[in-house]
């Protein structure tokens, strides 16, 4: 590594300042693909 | 499969190795071999993390898998996305400020040596097993059913992998996925497509009557395999294990241009790993709704072997299964049609008849079918060694589309092969070279040209002892589940020694390495003795439990203890 590296570097992703922004983002996606899922199968079965 | 067909599979498979081989002939820097270009960002990143996991296995045996049992299976990877938040959060950060080349490198700077060469050790073991299943598994398939000899199907593939992962190490490995993925996904959605051109306008409601569209189960039975909350612990830990301590993974997101492109990399796949199974499950599930219209749905789908059976001396009893098949598959069409009409009607009670006389039409066709597999095994053992729904999307490759797409479509099954296996044969070269040669030579550590020239005969090694192995044991259970069973026995101690290093910083290297080898026993214990009460994925909790308590345990009775140093 030439250069130290910041763990609490910002994501760089836009709408996202810190990394903790993005993992709360990627729970409440696979929170609502388990709950689309459950409705899928309730719909379907 | 005609001209077209091989000019496509031929073309884009020796087309990317070449490419691969080509690009990054000149690597002879150690740094780039084992870890990548520098600049690698994390859209390669996750690509190649995606590609290293997802096997042969995954775009063949799945949907066969879902065809049978529906698609349940997706609860398998529920704690997936969790577990690449954690990841991300402690493993990758730590990996990086230590700039290791290995994960088991991080053990011998916290613990020590015997530690560090445990951890490799039990990486080698359990991948280097793996890497003989998945270059067999998608072998006797593709062999059987186009008729190929299986010796020569495995060295190709072997070879191939073997020729540009020797080459241009990581380099080349993360360079060839890329690529391999866009075949992949280039093909399975085009049989995606021609498959829903052929299919009736109801088959999703008829999947679902028929059982096999329930995606998520509640229930909190240990024994049922695939439930929500097994596939929540017990996926959050076999998917922590995988993607925060095997090195076929760690080497995959260490490397990249920053932290950043690592990070994004992997969440990249806990966003799409979940919608990607869930495409491929589907794609089983409506295979099967397709199949029920069909008139000339086989009774097995292994062709190959059951044809010379037909064609046998035995022949008589096997063409009488096809004849109650035949009758049975034509009083299911009907079943599913009346069905169809009394859902339209709206009539809730002629609705739930009909759904129960489907339920019983489609009971009897799977004891037909089963019926029909135990004769075919009995005339034939070897036809044992891949299950029969391991034939069903390649069954419909062949018979259901144009030349050129059967082309692409083998070549995904060849570039998946391909993908999974330079990873694994990467990680083994760069963890015999970094964790037992180096550990053993110190002296050697600062000649790079050495190291390089080592670990590309690692990683010729490791390739011909994948190959070795595949074409020289033989495997009887189901390959997907198989995979995932070695993972759930050999993992959680690994695991175990992760989280007491990055978690609990009094315990020493002496406490956590006989923990280790304690966990393991009681796991081998407890596969060869309680699998009937227990489901495999269970293992990964109870065995990571196990490891951290043990640890503590013996660090709490050993006299000694030495501080952390990380």
């Amino acid at each position: 590594m030439t250069k130290k590296e910041n763990n609490d570097d910002s994501p760089g992703v836009p709408g996202f300042r810190t990394w903790r922004g993005v993992y709360l983002f990627v729970f409440g996606c696979f929170l609502l693909v388990v709950l689309a899922l459950t409705l899928f199968a309730r719909l379907y079965a | 499969m005609n001209a077209l067909d091989w000019i496509v599979l031929l073309g884009t498979i020796i087309g990317i190795a070449a490419y691969g081989t080509w690009r990054t002939r000149h690597t002879d820097n150690l740094n780039t071999y084992l870890k990548g270009n520098h600049s690698t960002k994390w859209g390669t990143i996750g690509l190649s993390v995606m590609a290293t996991q997802a096997s042969t296995i995954t775009y063949l045996s799945l949907p066969g898998q879902a065809y049978e049992n529906g698609i349940a299976f997706i609860q398998n990877y529920f704690g997936l996305p969790l577990a690449l938040i954690l990841v991300c959060a402690v493993f990758l950060p730590i990996y990086r400020k230590l700039g290791v080349y290995t994960a088991y490198e991080y053990l011998g700077q916290r613990f020590d040596t015997k530690t560090r060469l445990l951890g490799a050790g039990l990486f080698l073991l359990q991948r280097g097993i793996q890497a003989g299943v998945t270059i067999y598994a998608p072998a006797i398939i593709l062999s059987t059913a186009f008729g190929w000899r299986l010796d020569l199907t495995i060295i190709f593939t072997g070879l191939v992998a073997i020729v540009y992962t020797v080459t241009g190490g990581s380099a080349a490995v993360n360079l060839t996925q890329k690529w391999q993925m866009a075949v992949i996904w280039a093909g399975m959605l085009t049989a995606f497509v021609i498959l829903l051109l052929k299919l009736p306008a109801n088959a999703t409601h008829i999947a679902g009557a028929m059982g096999k569209l329930h995606a998520v189960d509640f229930t909190p039975d240990p024994q049922l395999r695939y439930t929500f909350w097994s596939g929540l612990l017990g996926g959050f830990f076999l998917s922590l294990s995988y993607f925060g301590t095997d090195q076929s993974q760690v080497q995959r997101y260490i490397g990249g241009a920053a932290l950043r492109e690592g990070r994004l990399g992997l969440m990249f796949n806990a966003l799409f790993k979940i919608p990607m199974q869930f495409f491929i499950v589907m794609l089983g599930a409506l295979l099967f709704v397709f199949y029920q219209f069909q008139p000339d749905t086989p009774l097995v789908f292994n062709q190959s072997a059951w044809q010379r059976q037909v064609q046998g001396p035995a022949g008589a009893e096997f063409r009488a299964l096809e004849e109650q098949h035949a009758v049975l598959h034509a009083a299911k069409q009907e079943k599913i049609r009346a069905w169809v009409a009394a859902q339209s009607g709206g009539d809730i009670t002629a609705e739930a008849a009909a759904r129960t006389e489907l339920a019983a039409a489609q009971k009897a066709s799977d004891t037909l079918r089963k019926q029909a597999r135990d004769t075919l095994y009995a005339a034939a053992p070897e036809a044992k060694k891949t299950r029969d729904s391991d034939y069903v999307f390649i069954t419909f490759i062949l018979t259901q589309l144009p030349h050129g797409v059967v082309g692409l479509l083998v070549a995904v099954m060849f570039a998946s092969a391909l993908s999974s296996k330079a990873g694994e044969l990467n990680a083994l070269g760069t963890t015999s070279t970094i964790d037992l040669w180096r550990a053993f030579r110190p002296l050697a550590a600062h000649d790079e040209a050495r190291n390089v020239r080592n670990a590309k005969w690692f990683t010729a090694f490791w390739g011909l002892f994948a190959v070795g192995f595949a074409l020289y044991v033989s495997f009887a259970e189901n390959l997907i589940e198989a995979l995932n069973i070695i993972a759930s026995v050999f993992y959680p101690p690994l695991l175990g020694v992760f989280l007491v290093a990055f978690f609990f910083k009094k315990v020493g290297g002496t406490a956590v390495f006989w923990a280790a080898l304690a966990t393991q026993l009681l796991l081998l214990g407890l596969f060869f003795y309680g699998k009937d009460t227990v489901a495999y994925l269970w293992l990964n909790p109870i065995g990571c439990a196990a490891c951290i308590g043990f640890a503590l345990l013996f660090q709490a009775l050993s006299p000694a203890r030495p501080p952390a140093t990380t």
